[in-house]
């Protein structure tokens, strides 16, 4: 799978986690660009991604992500796993 | 509770369509504004906002306060003026056992270190407890604990003076001990609730570090799947009624096909045993206060002979309804309603067949029809998860209601002999109890107005505290009636409080349970309450009929007795009577008192400073 078919299928998911349906994300977005991602969103998203792809994110694994690019490869590992 | 659109669905996807469902709930009519301020030793927003879904879906507008992280006891205790000022209905205190102080447990602790901890522990929780009830007076929610995920002495655990896991075992059992002497306290069982997910799922370790969340997202719906059961326990939103299908479902078979003495019911086969499992439990539901009802598809005279059996648990007596034709079951549960005078949305219906599930889901929402399945071992538990029969504490009149709708059905099967309705009353010999608010019924009260929805002139809810403040404060005329009468007590089933303003009363609340209707207790209230009003000296009283989708039945109500209209609105009505020119209405019921003696304010506008206290009677 690559990073830009994961992040198409994050996309609604984010868009109806932030209520914004137009939302358009993409390798380079960060929570920084866009309205609502703040901490307690981003907790929302973590649970959402855990359950879509049945994977459970180590503690510090999510530390290092800069943007949405990073997080759909470390999906793509957890994946692969 | 009933979550008809809601109680069904996952956690994950609650929280991606929070912010719509949040949305389109709050757009529905008539929400109840309901203050909740939530005290955290945790993170709270996960639970909270699960919550707020939750109870919009169950008929509230719920507006939170949140403790800043782990700032519970401060917020309580130390600077209580940004809580009081939130004026909350209720605080949940949502604390975890991480929270607890065990710092002064030591690998070397005694039996007396140990008491001297869970004492120590209960004390700074009575302080946060104390402090509400000083600060806000309003009812307080407080979790006790999961047993921790590690125990370092393995099963020693819970024996060793040392054991964390003895600590909250005795924690808890402290914790049920104050909350049985203190009314205002509700004790959310997080110990049995983790328990029944089971640890694996409860706890959350990488969430604990990474925002202090210490739970999984399913043990965060869990708890505000109970926190929103306790609170609509409080605000009577609580089933009354469990509407049970027969064939397959209360005993194995069609007992039209196999007849009575082949249905499957009673300890011979593992199937038998399962049925009776059932009736046990539905029997013990009754015992606590939940009417029972029949509405199946079957020849009556059929239906009623599995009751028979010489197995059965449950017998013809324990139901307060029985409906067993070939009409649409959603049809029969409207006309058991009617019967029993409570409202379909009070009602759970059980019954194996899912298309009957599916008919009485669409055509009915309102009732809680959960999807039992088709085995019958499943489903105490199943019900049990719905958490629909929630209930604060168990009243007097809880144990006693089944028997009292019992003998409502012998009433009016007397009624039909007697030609002259007054000549049925008299037969009755009916006794009530008026008086103004005492301590003991304080309980009750509370209850009452906080379920009553047909007799119900305001639908105005108070709390337990509102009520208490009620009965203290001087300018309040608050009366209760009990009535019994030849068939049994019926219990305390009227509410009527008049407010003071100089020369008028107003009646703020007037309520009275549907299981009197039609007994003229509602003249006796008058009769009493307008005593009361001379006596000290008030010229008018004014009534007002508030509409809501369920009190039509006393639309009328001040017109019958005599009240003159003053206005009216969009449905709603003012109405005024003169003191003076009123006499005595109840012809019926004899009537008794306890100690009568209120503080009613005398002076104009003061009510809140009046110290001067008249005895009434």
């Amino acid at each position: 799978m690559h990073s830009a078919e994961i992040i198409a299928e994050l996309q609604p998911i984010f868009a109806d986690i932030l209520d914004l349906p137009d939302l358009q994300l993409f390798a380079a977005t960060t929570a920084a660009d866009v309205e609502g991602w703040d901490s307690l969103a981003h907790i929302n998203l973590v649970v959402a991604i855990e359950k879509r792809y049945k994977v459970k994110f180590a503690l510090g694994e999510l530390q290092e992500l800069k943007n949405v690019g990073d997080m759909a490869n470390l999906i793509i590992k957890k994946l692969a796993a | 509770m009933s979550f008809p659109t809601l109680q069904d669905q996952r956690v994950e996807d609650l929280l991606q369509k929070r912010k719509r469902l949040r949305r389109q709930l709050s757009e529905n009519q008539g929400l109840r504004e309901l203050r909740i301020a939530v005290l955290g030793g945790v993170t709270t927003n996960e639970v909270v906002d699960l919550l707020e879904l939750l109870l919009l879906d169950a008929g509230f507008r719920p507006i939170f306060y949140q403790s800043e992280y782990n700032r519970y006891f401060e917020d309580a205790v130390m600077e209580p003026e940004k809580l009081t000022a939130f004026r909350p209905e209720i605080v949940y205190i949502h604390t975890h056992w991480m929270n607890i102080h065990m710092a002064r447990l030591g690998i070397t602790s005694t039996e007396t270190e140990v008491r001297v901890a869970v004492a120590a522990e209960l004390t700074r929780y009575q302080t946060i407890w104390n402090s509400i009830h000083q600060s806000v007076g309003c009812n307080i929610i407080q979790n006790n604990f999961e047993t921790p995920p590690v125990g370092l002495l393995g099963n020693a655990d819970c024996v060793s003076e040392s054991g964390r896991t003895r600590l909250v075992w005795e924690l808890n059992l402290a914790f049920s001990q104050a909350a049985a002497q203190d009314k205002k306290l509700a004790i959310q069982d997080l110990h049995s609730l983790s328990a029944s997910l089971g640890h694996a799922q409860w706890h959350d370790w990488t969430r604990w570090f990474s925002y202090k969340i210490p739970t999984t997202p399913e043990a965060s719906l869990a708890i505000a799947k109970s926190t929103m059961a306790i609170i609509g326990a409080l605000f009577g939103k609580s089933k009354k009624c469990l509407v049970l299908d027969l064939d397959n479902t209360l005993w194995g078979g069609v007992i039209g096909d196999v007849g009575t003495d082949r249905i499957e019911i009673g300890k011979e086969t593992p199937v038998a045993e399962a049925y009776t499992a059932f009736q046990q439990y539905c029997l013990e539901l009754r015992r606590r206060g939940i009417l029972l009802a029949v509405c199946s598809k079957n020849q009556e005279d059929i239906a009623r002979e599995g009751f028979a059996h010489p197995d059965t648990i449950l017998k013809l007596e324990h139901f307060s309804a029985f409906k067993a034709n070939w009409e649409p079951k959603h049809q029969n549960l409207q006309a058991i309603a009617t019967e029993l005078n409570l409202g379909l949305d009070s009602f759970v219906f059980v019954d194996d067949n899912p298309a009957e599930r599916a008919l009485v889901r669409a055509q009915l929402p309102m009732v809680l029809t959960p999807e039992v399945g088709s085995d019958v071992a499943l489903y105490p538990t199943i019900l049990d998860a719905t958490r629909c029969f929630e209930s604060v504490r168990l009243s007097k009149e809880d144990l006693e209601r089944a028997d009292a709708y019992a003998a409502n059905s012998a009433r009016a099967s007397s009624a039909a002999k007697f030609a002259d309705y007054g000549a049925y009353l008299d037969s009755l010999q009916m006794n009530a109890e008026i008086d103004t608010f005492q301590p003991v019924y304080l309980d009750r009260i509370a209850q009452l107005i906080n379920k009553t929805n047909q007799f119900n002139l305001t639908t105005r809810r108070y709390t337990y505290a509102e009520v208490e403040e009620i009965s203290q404060r001087p300018g309040y005329i608050p009366l209760y009636g009990k009535l019994a009468d030849t068939f049994g007590d019926n219990g305390l089933i009227s509410v009527l409080i008049g407010r003071r303003d100089d020369a008028s009363l107003h009646l703020d609340l007037w309520l009275m349970s549907c299981r009197v209707l039609k007994r003229d207790m509602e003249l006796a209230m008058l009769d009493a309450m307008v005593e009361r009003a001379a006596t000290a000296g008030i010229e008018t009283l004014f009534g007002y009929y508030y509409p809501t989708a369920k009190n039509k039945m006393v639309k009328d109500h001040y017109r019958q007795l005599g009240f003159a209209l003053e206005s009216s609105q969009n449905g709603g009505s003012v109405w005024s009577l003169k003191v003076a020119e009123y006499t005595p209405r109840n012809r019926h019921i004899a009537i008794s008192r306890t100690s009568a003696t209120v503080n009613l304010c005398t002076a104009p506008k003061s009510s809140q400073n009046c110290s001067r206290s008249l005895p009434i009677s």
